[in-house]
């Protein structure tokens, strides 16, 4: 007897390599619109970039030399800075009641539900929402680096919840039952034995959504919005660099222009290298999902 | 330290109260997230209220003429702009998400499947605003001449035709189309590898090619999944502002073609808020826009929520415990 396997025929290996071409071309034109945005990103930033770019303050003036991005720069790292203080802690709170205490409760569950809504809200109402509470009710004057970080922070707070919820579920059961069959009492065991195992995991989720808050322009628009001058003062107005980038392209001046490649240039290189450490943090985690 | 009594562990030092403490700290925490997005909800509700009155619900969002030097707050065009841009961009976006799934699940060899994932992920670490600069500086004046062509040659289709503005609602659409494909590819690419090893091997031993493979097994098992993923990408391209703010141009009419200039709900509240801060009614009318788009955005979360986690958990039963593999 003589294997009957029909061979494939020529249509059919035809139509598969049709198919196996299409989806690697469609593939490859996903990347293309990246590529190019990084190409220009380089020549039109790179050209951007000098000493006095990063040491001087956005002059403000119409004519002549606009100045430099320091003031953006410093901006951005104190109002992410600031928005992660608050947006950590309180994610990391979240996940650990949701892991530890509430597990499937009915409370639990709502928390959960809300969680998944606010990562669906867009920025720009959580900006418009600050602005509401906090800018248009006059709380300690009207625009203020500090309202800006609420607004971020209340876009990372999700995003640090869920991850760190999935983190937490990853560590294996039988470390925590150790912990407490030794004796340790439930917050002991939290401190001593849960948070540390999670601790590298925590700091990825917590590094990608400080990258992912960084590049946020709406929510900062209608709570911080803009000034030219260099500010630590979180009570004030401040500069940062999406904001710098937005003002710049609304001018359509080719030395604004200039400078917004510049900006965005050194605002890309900021967030990839937060998700670098976020990815090198994660390989030296032991609880891979 | 006293020696315990035979038979007993020594009680754990520290103080006895930290425990309930913890969890109460914990709880009032997880609780503040659901009175936050109560009081959020309550608060646009609120301050859209002096809009509503000045206009009517209705008319609100059904009449098409916003034009707030005058007093008329008809939101129509901004509706139209925003389901106009994100249902193209869903139209442009998926497929090729879906593809670019497809070939790093299925079809890619192994050493490139890590590559080709981290660059499709690098898409989404470049920030709206920096999307809108380069939309505007190279996109869009780029696009122009084959706008023209494509409008002069196919003039009988609707919404095609006249003369294209540079900013428009397609370099919109096709912006935010970049934007969604890292969620709609990533999410597509965790339903796919939920399929059962032995659903894929069943077709290929019975001797299925690798797309037919794909389409008797990958597809139909993770249709849920992606038609979920898909609106996921819709609840973020209708959400989307700064980089659709700086290519749409911001005209508050309903345009006559797919090239005209419009707006949207998000890129009317970042436009139009400074100038807002002086008029109670523009003010209360531009959270009203808030409102709805809160409204549009949640509801089309949660079908996408509620899909994509039936179509995991549907997975996750059906992989056969202590298969090889």
């Amino acid at each position: 007897m003589t294997a009957v396997l029909t061979p494939i025929s020529s249509r059919r290996r035809a139509t598969d390599r049709a198919a196996r071409g299409v989806t690697l071309a469609l593939t490859l034109l996903a990347l293309v619109p990246l590529f190019l945005i990084l190409y220009f990103l380089l020549k039109e930033g790179l050209g951007a970039f000098s000493m006095s770019f990063f040491t001087t303050d956005p002059t403000g003036r119409f004519l002549g030399n606009a100045g430099g991005i320091r003031s953006a720069i410093v901006g951005t790292v104190i109002i992410v800075g600031l928005a992660t203080v608050i947006a950590v802690p309180l994610g990391i709170g979240v996940a650990l009641y949701l892991v530890e205490y509430g597990k499937q409760s009915r409370f639990a569950n709502a928390v959960r539900y809300f969680i998944d809504v606010m990562t669906g809200v867009p920025s720009v109402m959580f900006g418009l929402f600050i602005y509401i509470v906090l800018v248009v009710a006059q709380i300690d004057g009207t625009f203020a680096a500090w309202k800006g970080a609420i607004a971020l922070s209340l876009l990372m707070l999700p995003v640090v919840a869920r991850s760190s919820e999935v983190v937490l579920n990853l560590i294996p059961n039988a470390l925590r039952e150790s912990a407490l069959a030794l004796g340790a009492p439930r917050w002991r065991m939290i401190f001593r034995v849960v948070l540390p195992t999670a601790l590298p995991g925590l700091v990825t989720g917590s590094m990608l959504a400080i990258a992912r808050a960084a590049g946020e322009t709406a929510p900062l628009l209608f709570t911080v919005a803009f000034v030219n001058g260099l500010s630590a003062n979180v009570g004030q107005r401040m500069n940062s660099l999406p904001i710098q980038i937005f003002n710049d392209v609304s001018q359509a001046q080719d030395r604004l222009v200039q400078r917004a490649w510049g900006a965005a240039l050194t605002l890309v290189l900021m967030i990839l290298f937060v998700s670098l450490i976020a990815r090198l943090v994660q390989r030296r985690s032991r609880l891979q999902p | 330290m006293s020696t315990p009594a035979r038979g007993t562990l020594p009680r754990a030092s520290g103080p006895r109260l930290a425990d309930p403490i913890l969890q109460g700290v914990l709880a009032a925490i997880a609780a503040s997230v659901l009175l936050l997005i109560g009081f959020f909800f309550v608060k646009l509700i609120l301050e859209s209220e002096p809009a509503f009155e000045h206009t009517g619900v209705v008319d609100f969002v059904f009449s098409n003429n916003w034009v707030p030097s005058r007093g008329q707050y008809g939101a129509l065009p901004l509706v139209f702009g925003t389901l106009l841009t994100s249902a193209l961009a869903l139209v442009i976006g998926v497929p090729v998400a879906v593809a670019s799934a497809l070939y790093i699940t299925e079809l890619a060899p192994r050493r490139v499947r890590g590559p080709l994932t981290l660059l499709v992920e690098l898409l989404a670490a470049v920030p709206s605003v920096v999307y809108g600069l380069w939309g505007i500086f190279f996109l869009a004046p780029k696009l122009l001449g084959a706008e023209k062509w494509f409008s002069s040659t196919f003039h009988f289709i609707p919404f095609v035709g006249g003369s294209p503005a540079i900013p428009n609602y397609f370099v919109a659409s096709l912006i935010l189309a970049i934007m969604i494909i890292p969620i709609v590819s990533a999410i597509s690419r965790e339903v796919m590898s939920t399929v059962p090893r032995d659903h894929k091997e069943a077709a290929l031993a019975l001797g299925a090619t690798r797309w037919e493979m794909i389409r008797i097994a990958v597809l139909p098992y993770s249709r849920a999944g992606i038609s979920g993923a898909a609106m996921l990408g819709l609840g973020r391209a209708i959400g989307e502002t700064i980089a659709v703010t700086i290519v749409i141009g911001n005209a508050a009419v309903i345009g006559d073609t797919v090239f005209s200039q419009g707006y949207t709900l998000a890129a009317v509240i970042a436009n139009e808020f400074g100038e807002a801060a002086s008029d109670p009614v523009h003010r209360a009318s531009l959270i009203a826009a808030g409102l709805l788009l809160f409204i549009l955005t949640l509801v089309v979360n949660l079908v996408a929520r509620y899909s994509v986690t039936r179509a995991e958990s549907a997975g996750a039963r059906k992989v056969p415990v202590g298969m090889a593999g």
